[in-house]
């Protein structure tokens, strides 16, 4: 079974209670969370790039389990459909046709997109809302669509092009990592679906012991640079691959060499905020005191008489 | 008469006190549609800034509410002050004795307003508050319509939109401060609302804040 490591348990066939909730969250949109009393096992996917066969059982488990439904694909030239993320498709399998220059092979890079469920998230921090994003401390990040105003600020914040506006219901929508089935101990809904264990799920740490093992196989067979992609940019991610070429993940549909949250979005989330907000105070504290300290700019009977002299002696 | 600062409707009634008109009631509806818009813009602004803020979406019942009324407030508002814009540009020409008011903006604001020079219609710092205004609500409507995705999306890109959503707060912040500069002149400066609400101040207070339109509309009467 060496190549089936990390099958995921049966569904519980009795009552079973979350494994975490609430009170193990470690960031909330626009508010502050109390520190959690205690830290769960930081949680991840592995995605072995080099293993997908691109048969899309992952998109299809994704629509089944969350109940969203997609209207049939236009073909675009691409077994990517449909060809981008949708406010209902949380996950797409995006095929990239490439040359390998040195060896003149024709590669076909099968990348699963979606959330990366990154340990610092963009869109939480570019969100205004309060609550309607949360991490938990096993490391996923979770929207709460009660909560959601529709602004599209995490689709600025997120460094990696992920989350999707409804036209429907005008909320955001990204893959959960399906937060409610490993809080009852079950392993994502495209894990469990995907064939060739080319995506597997477990403890951060078991899939970087997995993924070392496979990164070896690899470079046993001549992908020098194969390696793993867990960005330092974004203080590493709980979505991560094994990628053949990992000196060059553009390659793969564009994924990010070095993602890191847009500075331009940490301008406006930090230091331009608090600045704004000062010079408003400050401007309302200078006319305050001014006033305060010279009195009101009074017109005087003189002033009326002078102008009733002008307006009279020019209309006699 | 051709001064560049007498508008329509600019005229003197002889009297005690002598009373001015200064706005047509074209113009006074057409600023208070502008600083409606402008006040709920600034208040449902605020709310999506800054977290501290959030609060205000009560405001606008909630926050989705909010987050769709904000844009089309805007597009009232550029129609609004575009109006006003036709209405006052002419009159907010930059002339030779408004760098030397400005000069002395000191001495105004320490009760020495006589030393300042003889102004038109406007002086020099409800031009700037004039022009600032103009400058800032094209750059937040253009930045407005880049950060509107409902309608616009598809027209940016993503970093084109984080851009957007910056300058679009630079100069929202901007234009509060230039609306409280605004604001506290009118308080400021006692008998400047009645300008704005019936229309009308008295001859005093023309006579002392803007000379050279009185004596204009007193030798136009001729």
């Amino acid at each position: 079974m060496a190549n089936f490591e990390f099958v995921l348990p049966p569904p519980p066939t009795k009552d079973v209670t979350a494994l975490y909730g609430e009170q193990d969250l470690v960031r909330r949109s626009a508010s502050s969370v109390p520190a959690p009393a205690r830290k769960l096992t930081e949680v991840a996917k592995l995605i072995d790039v080099s293993k997908c066969i691109g048969c899309k059982a992952c998109q299809a488990a994704c629509l089944e389990w969350n109940d969203e439904r997609i209207p049939v694909g236009e073909n675009v030239g691409s077994y990517t459909i449909p060809s981008d993320l949708t406010p209902n498709m949380f996950t797409v399998m995006r095929f990239t046709e490439w040359v390998n220059p040195e060896t003149q092979n024709l590669e076909w890079l099968i990348r699963k997109d979606g959330c990366m469920h990154c340990e610092d998230p963009g869109c939480l921090k570019a969100c205004p809302a309060p609550s309607a994003i949360v991490q938990y401390s096993n490391g996923i990040v979770d929207f709460d669509h009660d909560k959601c105003i529709g602004c599209g600020y995490c689709v600025k914040g997120c460094p990696f092009n992920i989350p999707r506006i409804s036209q429907v219901d005008h909320k955001a929508y990204k893959c959960t990592l399906c937060s409610d089935r490993v809080a009852v101990g079950q392993g994502p809904a495209c894990a469990k679906a995907c064939p060739t264990h080319a995506i597997v799920f477990g403890t951060k740490e078991e899939m970087k012991q997995h993924a070392e093992g496979r990164i070896k196989d690899l470079k046993s067979r001549g992908f020098a640079n194969a390696g793993l992609y867990d960005p330092p940019g974004v203080k590493g991610t709980h979505v991560m691959y094994v990628l053949h070429h990992a000196d060059q993940p553009e390659l793969y549909a564009g994924l990010a060499k070095d993602p890191r949250i847009s500075p331009l979005v940490e301008l406006w989330k930090g230091a331009g905020k608090y600045a704004g907000l000062a010079a408003i105070a400050a401007f309302a504290a200078v006319g305050f005191v001014h006033h305060l300290v010279t009195g009101a700019n009074r017109v005087s009977r003189e002033d009326e008489e002078k102008a009733k002299q002008l307006a009279e002696g020019q209309s006699s | 008469m051709s001064a560049y600062d007498v508008e329509p409707g600019d005229m003197v009634h002889p009297g005690d006190p002598v009373i001015v008109d200064r706005y047509t009631a074209g113009a006074r509806i057409n600023h208070w549609i502008t600083a409606t818009s402008l006040v709920l813009l600034g208040l449902s602004g605020l709310a999506l800034f800054a977290p501290s803020l959030f609060f205000l979406t009560a405001l606008f019942a909630g926050g989705q509410t909010t987050r769709f009324i904000h844009p089309w407030i805007g597009v009232v508002l550029f129609f609004s002050f575009g109006g006003l814009f036709l209405r006052f540009w002419k009159a907010n020409l930059w002339k030779a004795e408004d760098g030397t008011w400005l000069a002395r903006l000191r001495d105004l604001l320490t009760g020495h307003e006589e030393r300042l020079p003889d102004v038109g219609k406007y002086n020099a710092g409800q031009k700037i508050v004039f022009w600032a205004m103009s400058i800032l609500i094209v750059v937040l409507i253009v930045s407005g319509l880049v950060s509107w995705d409902e309608y616009f999306s598809q027209y940016t890109t993503l970093e084109q939109k984080r851009v957007a959503i910056l300058v679009h707060d630079v100069a929202a912040i901007a234009i509060i401060c230039v609306w409280i500069v605004h604001v506290y002149a009118a308080i400021w400066f006692r008998g400047s609302l009645p300008a704005m609400v019936r229309g009308r101040v008295t001859g005093g207070w023309a006579w002392k804040h803007h000379r050279k339109w009185l004596r204009e509309l007193v030798t136009g009467k001729n």
